[in-house]
């Protein structure tokens, strides 16, 4: 081993951190091969563009004659000239509202139990059986719930008509029947949501600092209070946007609204009975093979309309989501 | 008796936060619980002293409501736990306690269902599968009848619609996506950002929209020959590129950048690079990512509903004529109005969850301990410098 003597050649030329220069050649593969990756990353802009714009097209006829009344008028019947897509849009918000308002807090309280209270050799179990849920296709939920559900909720929303039916929205718009209803729907598709948004955000909340929550624990707080005032700080927007993701799914959501939901569409506040309001997806998968060419105009106007929802839903999700990650890193 | 409960073991500081199944010991294994037999006490005594009282005066009112009964035990319960901790123990423990009994609440009110969806799947569905084993997985549709027995009748044409119909799907998808996500993680611009965008925003865009799309663009020009396997198979690529992108990108972001650029500074140019050292090194990854989209994507049923148009003989030919697909079939067997119907449709439903429980056990045997994880949109996506 020899002695490093202050004369020795060091690496000094180099002073600062900054990149030599290197000049690439780019071999005709190499310029091919750049091509190939360009085209493929435009193949889905591609894909994109062309679903808007076909949907655009067809959809021009009946927004030709619809014009404001599209988004004003409260009546959908496209054959009747009635062009108002707020009942089916209405409808699909408010399934997906009733879902996320059933499924965001026990998606939190499944993620803060695998999390933080279960024990830790159940936490791979868990973690695996929560991922798998979410594999589920959701027309086994759809069935699921046709065949158990949608009867067993009827007497809780019986329950709720009864004694908060004073709230516009615990009302059924059809009396004394409480099956086929938007709140039936909502509850099932929760069951679709539920692992979704409990993977994102058990996910987000390991990423929370260790050292904090344990520091929090150190210093004598409960398990609680560690929860509420540094896991949940730090995982906040992560957690908003799983949120938002499962409301986007609970949005495009077909399988389950087709089966549960009765064949309506009322601009109605009630949401415990059949008769009520409709959904888009719905309303494309019964009338739009067999629909006049007005109809399938209008149907694909308010196909537009939901696919921009869910996009829009889809884009704020993954923003809070990014800002998230650039806070805590 | 301390103020604060602090005999919680904390959380292992040497578990691996990304992966959260690390079940291995720590070298120093911090304390362990230690079972608390006065808070056990507490807890007993609480839940069987509310519940006696409760059950004393709903019969001494003459009431008899089970539902009612459950709700206002649960209630009383947790008051009367609250008021017990909170004087032996003070608030702080008191909220911990009930915050904790909410949570396990919550997160079994919401595992129950989802479990037991699986647990009717397997039962009713199984009784069907099972009650002439063989043949369900081979028979077609065409002895579906409200009188013949469902033992007569079988998914083999739907098994091989959706078999056929991922198939194309992924071969469509597969090097696109891969190549997507290559080109995502190796730049930062603004078309990659928009790309990137872009297809997280349609991993979750509704299923009936692909339907749609490719029923105006392929099924209707087409006339009568335009429902077929290969109209399915396109609906399903639509839905099926941003999701193999998406957990492709995931996979690929994590080959250490160390080994591309030593393969750089050999003087191999990108596609060299690319294609003998990253994709190799993630292939077990890309193998994951695309058994799970097609996980993912063998269950839909809305993209395929206008396009493969069902078929209850066997059609082996993706490309003439309509096919038959699982999800399809359990959809079209659910409209009948016959109990037989619904009993195959259970059939067929536990033949989709076997599909996706064994692509799921795949995924999980060959890659990711958290495979799911490659599903959900926006995560780590920029490659470690």
């Amino acid at each position: 081993m020899t002695v490093l003597t202050p004369q020795a050649p060091v690496l000094s030329a180099v002073g600062e951190d900054t990149p030599i220069e290197v000049s690439q050649s780019h071999t005709p593969a190499d310029r091919a091969f750049r091509f190939a990756l360009v085209a493929a990353s435009a193949t889905v802009l591609f894909l994109l563009a062309a679903i808007t714009l076909f949907l655009i097209v067809k959809g021009l006829p009946a927004a030709r004659a619809a014009k404001q009344n599209f988004f004003l008028s409260v009546v959908w019947n496209p054959d009747g000239h009635h062009f108002g897509v707020l009942p089916l849009l209405g409808g699909s918000v408010a399934i997906a509202l009733v879902a996320i308002v059933i499924a965001a807090p026990l998606s939190m309280a499944c993620a803060l139990m695998i999390n933080e209270l279960a024990p830790k050799r159940m936490r791979g179990i868990l973690t695996g059986t929560v991922d798998l849920l979410a594999t589920i296709p959701s027309i086994v939920y759809g069935f699921w719930g046709l065949e158990i559900v949608s009867t067993s909720q009827a007497g809780v929303a019986q329950w709720l008509a009864h004694y908060f039916g004073f709230v516009p929205f615990f009302q059924t718009p059809s009396p004394g029947e409480f099956v086929k209803s938007v709140f039936a729907t909502g509850l099932i598709c929760s069951l679709t949501i539920v692992p979704i948004i409990t993977s994102v955000s058990r996910e987000v909340m390991a990423q929370a600092p260790r050292d904090a929550c344990e520091a929090a624990l150190g210093l004598g707080g409960t398990r609680w209070g560690m929860i509420t005032d540094v896991l949940l700080p730090f995982s906040r927007n992560g957690i908003v946007g799983a949120i938002l993701l499962g409301f986007g799914r609970g949005l495009g959501e077909t399988m389950i609204v087709v089966l549960v939901l009765s064949s309506a569409n009322h601009l109605t506040p009630g949401i415990l009975g059949p008769n009520g309001l409709g959904s888009i997806a719905k309303e494309i998968t019964e009338y739009f093979v067999t629909g006049s060419n007005i109809e399938k105009s209008a149907l694909i106007l308010a196909g537009l309309a939901l696919f921009a929802t869910t996009l829009a839903v889809n884009a704020v999700a993954r923003a809070i989501v990014l800002r998230s990650e650039g806070v805590t890193r | 008796m301390t103020l604060f409960d602090t005999r919680v073991a904390p959380p292992d500081p040497f578990a691996d936060p990304a992966s959260g199944t690390a079940t291995g010991a720590s070298p120093d294994q911090p304390n362990r619980r230690q079972p608390d037999r006065a808070a056990a006490v507490e807890f007993v005594a609480s839940a069987l002293g509310s519940l006696a009282g409760i059950w004393l005066v709903f019969t001494l009112a003459g009431i008899s409501a089970p539902f009612g009964l459950g709700v206002a035990w649960l209630l009383t319960f947790a008051t009367v736990y609250g008021v017990v901790c909170w004087r032996l123990h003070g608030i702080l423990v008191m909220k911990d306690r009930l915050a904790t009994l909410a949570v396990w609440a919550g997160a079994l009110s919401a595992l129950i269902p989802l479990i037991l969806v699986i647990v009717f799947v397997i039962v009713k569905g199984g009784a069907v599968v099972f009650a002439r084993f063989p043949h369900f997985f081979y028979g077609d549709m065409s002895g579906l009848g409200a009188n013949s027995p469902v033992t007569a009748v079988g998914a083999g044409p739907a098994i091989v619609g959706t078999v056929e119909q991922v198939a194309i799907a992924t071969l469509l998808t597969v090097p696109i996506g891969i190549l997507t996500a290559t080109y995502l993680v190796d730049n930062d611009n603004w078309f990659s950002r928009t790309v990137a965008s872009v297809v997280d925003a349609m991993t979750g865009s509704p299923a009936i929209i692909a339907g749609l799309f490719v029923y105006l663009v392929w099924v209707v020009p087409l006339k009568t020959s335009g429902k077929s396997g290969m109209a399915a198979a396109l609906a399903l690529a639509v839905m099926m590129l941003p999701i193999v992108t998406r957990a492709a990108q995931e996979v690929i972001a994590v080959v250490p950048g160390g080994l591309r650029e030593a393969s750089f500074a050999l003087g191999a140019p990108q596609w060299r690079t690319i294609s003998r050292v990253v994709l190799p090194t993630a292939r077990v990854g890309l193998a994951t990512a695309v058994i799970l989209g097609v996980a993912r994507v063998a269950g839909e049923t809305a993209p395929v509903l206008f396009n493969a148009g069902g078929n209850a003989y066997y059609n082996w030919d993706p490309f003439h004529g309509q096919q038959d697909n699982l999800p399809l079939r359990v959809y079209e067997l659910i409209q009948q109005p016959s109990a037989n119907a619904i009993r195959v449709a259970w059939g067929i439903s536990f033949v989709l969850v076997l599909v996706v429980l064994v692509l799921f056990i795949l995924a999980r045997l060959i890659g990711a301990s958290n495979p799911a994880r490659l599903l959900v949109p926006w995560r780590t996506a920029r490659r470690r410098q």
